[in-house]
């Protein structure tokens, strides 16, 4: 099976620091990656690289088969212009931890806008969708509400319908949860595994290890900018090989239930 | 021990409040009194060339002024914060430069530069200098490359104030360029850009009376020259200060309610 998307030895620098320090990542079509790791260990700054919101110094990103970002123009491969990008990005959605829903806009305009805007789909046509997307997240009866009248909760469920509302091939999670209170955690990923068993090509960055336990199709444990371990979640769980990934997990599971034999 | 509610309390004695109230009310009915007392002020006379239609068109003169100026100079203003803002060094230079220049020589300068600028350039572009530069469009042309630089750091100021993350995010939604600026930056922008534009505007209106040293009739020089004639001052002046008052609680009315409109979502 062709890979959807596939990065290949990306390399990221910001002034001294290297976030990422050649990734290798290749995910299938329907398939779940979830990305732990501790923070500062790239994990962001891979999602915000592969949506490219963040511009990478080195490796290849591909998206279906396309260089995602370059191409060859006069015999030489040279950046492609900001407008191109835009283009490839429209294949790809992206739920960023601080929502970022725009707060002039009602929950349903925020829905719409893109795909009309950018997409032209019909207005009518869009907003059915926004509607219907809006039902599918438990949120059906605020489309004309403003997000700032939402719980945080139910403007990440928003934020995930709009990112939903043009079609994308892959969607990206960067710490969906992370600035929610506890309480309305679930209902977030709720959300999510709702989106994972429907078959849509995800990557997630989080912090919920049962929501990876449980999810994922594949876990990747990342660390000072490199993969350091992947396999399905029994085994990075269940039988971590590497000592750092040991290390991390035990912090969320307490040391005794790590077998540090494996 | 007894218990008590709070609820049942009554209002905390605060007589230094009384005191300022009482003293504020003397002191704005003495001015109304001299307003009223002194017939120095001839309000007749105001109210006789208050619809006066030389001042009427002077009035009208200042207002299209201010609402060119203020309407290219917005315009322009736009483009110029872009430009400080973009990634392309040139530019920001450009734009920066600009800002400089044009917020450092006093409007009134520009516009006898302006209308004197047959002196240093005959013909622009194949025509007569002369036949382009009226004391109309050098008021307008000064008016608007002044007002230009002071928008374009109000506009600036907006879009700084508006969070990164709205950016990434209609980027993300596939917006581009164009679109993420006008669509989602500058409705948001607007909402710190409206309060000192107004009062951007209403300087401006005020600022309309400089255009009187190239020969053109606003307000404030379509009462000096019935001043000249009647010797009634003091009358005349109030006529333009009333028209200058009346103008900007209108402008002000209207800068709350653009207010209201972009702060949608936001007053919560």
């Amino acid at each position: 099976m062709k890979p959807v998307l596939q990065a290949v030895r990306v390399r990221k620098r910001f002034g001294d620091h290297q976030a990422l320090d050649g990734v290798d990542l290749s995910v299938e079509e329907g398939e779940v990656v979830v990305v732990i790791g501790p923070s500062g260990s790239g994990k962001s700054t891979l999602v915000r690289c592969l949506h490219q919101l963040t511009p990478i110094d080195g490796g290849a990103m591909y998206l279906d088969g396309e260089l995602l970002g370059h191409a060859v123009h006069r015999g030489h491969l040279r950046p492609l212009s900001e407008a191109a990008i835009t283009k490839q990005r429209r294949r790809m959605g992206m739920v960023f931890q601080q929502f970022h829903l725009f707060p002039h806009w009602t929950v349903l305009r925020n829905l719409t806008e893109a795909p009309v805007r950018v997409h032209g789909v019909a207005p009518a046509a869009a907003r059915d969708r926004a509607l219907a997307l809006l039902e599918r997240v438990g949120l059906g009866e605020r489309a004309n509400a403003y997000p700032r009248q939402l719980s945080g909760g139910q403007q990440q469920r928003v934020a995930i319908a709009r990112a939903l509302a043009t079609d994308p091939r892959i969607m990206f999670f960067d710490e969906p949860t992370s600035a929610l209170d506890p309480e309305l955690v679930d209902e977030v990923l709720a959300v999510m595994r709702d989106l994972a068993r429907s078959g849509m090509t995800m990557v997630v960055v989080t912090h919920e290890m049962a929501f990876a336990r449980e999810v994922a199709d594949r876990c990747v444990f990342m660390d000072r900018g490199r993969i350091v371990e992947t396999g399905p979640p029994a085994q990075i769980f269940g039988a971590p090989r590497s000592p750092r990934l040991r290390a991390f997990l035990s912090r969320f599971t307490g040391p005794s239930e790590v077998p540090l034999d494996a | 021990m007894t218990t008590v509610d709070i609820a049942s309390a009554r209002p905390r004695l605060r007589p230094g409040r009384w005191l300022t109230g009482i003293v504020l009310a003397l002191v704005v009915l003495r001015i109304a009194w001299f307003l009223v007392d002194n017939p120095r002020f001839e309000w007749s006379v105001v109210g006789e060339y208050l619809f006066d239609p030389n001042v009427l068109k002077g009035l009208g003169m200042s207002l299209l002024l201010t609402v060119l100026g203020m309407t290219l100079g917005s315009l322009l203003g736009v483009v110029l914060a872009a430009g400080q803002l973009s990634d392309f060094a040139p530019v920001r230079w450009a734009s920066t430069g600009y800002v400089g220049l044009f917020r450092g020589i006093p409007p009134l300068v520009q516009l006898i530069f302006w209308y004197n600028l047959a002196y240093l350039a005959p013909t622009i572009a194949g025509w007569d200098t002369n036949d382009l530069i009226t004391p109309l469009t050098a008021a307008i042309i000064g008016l608007s490359l002044h007002e230009a630089a002071y928008m374009a750091e109000i506009v600036r100021a907006g879009i700084l104030a508006v969070d990164p993350g709205q950016r990434d995010a209609a980027k993300a939604m596939g917006f581009g360029a164009a679109q993420t600026f006008t669509r989602v930056v500058l409705p948001q922008a607007m909402r710190v850009i409206i309060p000192p534009t107004g009062s951007q505007f209403i300087s401006l209106l005020k600022g309309t009376s400089l255009v009187s040293v190239i020969a053109m009739a606003d307000l404030l020089h379509s009462v000096q020259v019935i001043y000249n004639v009647t010797y009634k001052v003091v009358p005349m002046l109030l006529v333009a200060c009333v028209w200058y008052l009346v103008v900007v609680t209108v402008l002000s009315l209207g800068q709350q309610r653009l207010e209201r409109h972009f702060g949608q979502g936001h007053q919560l």
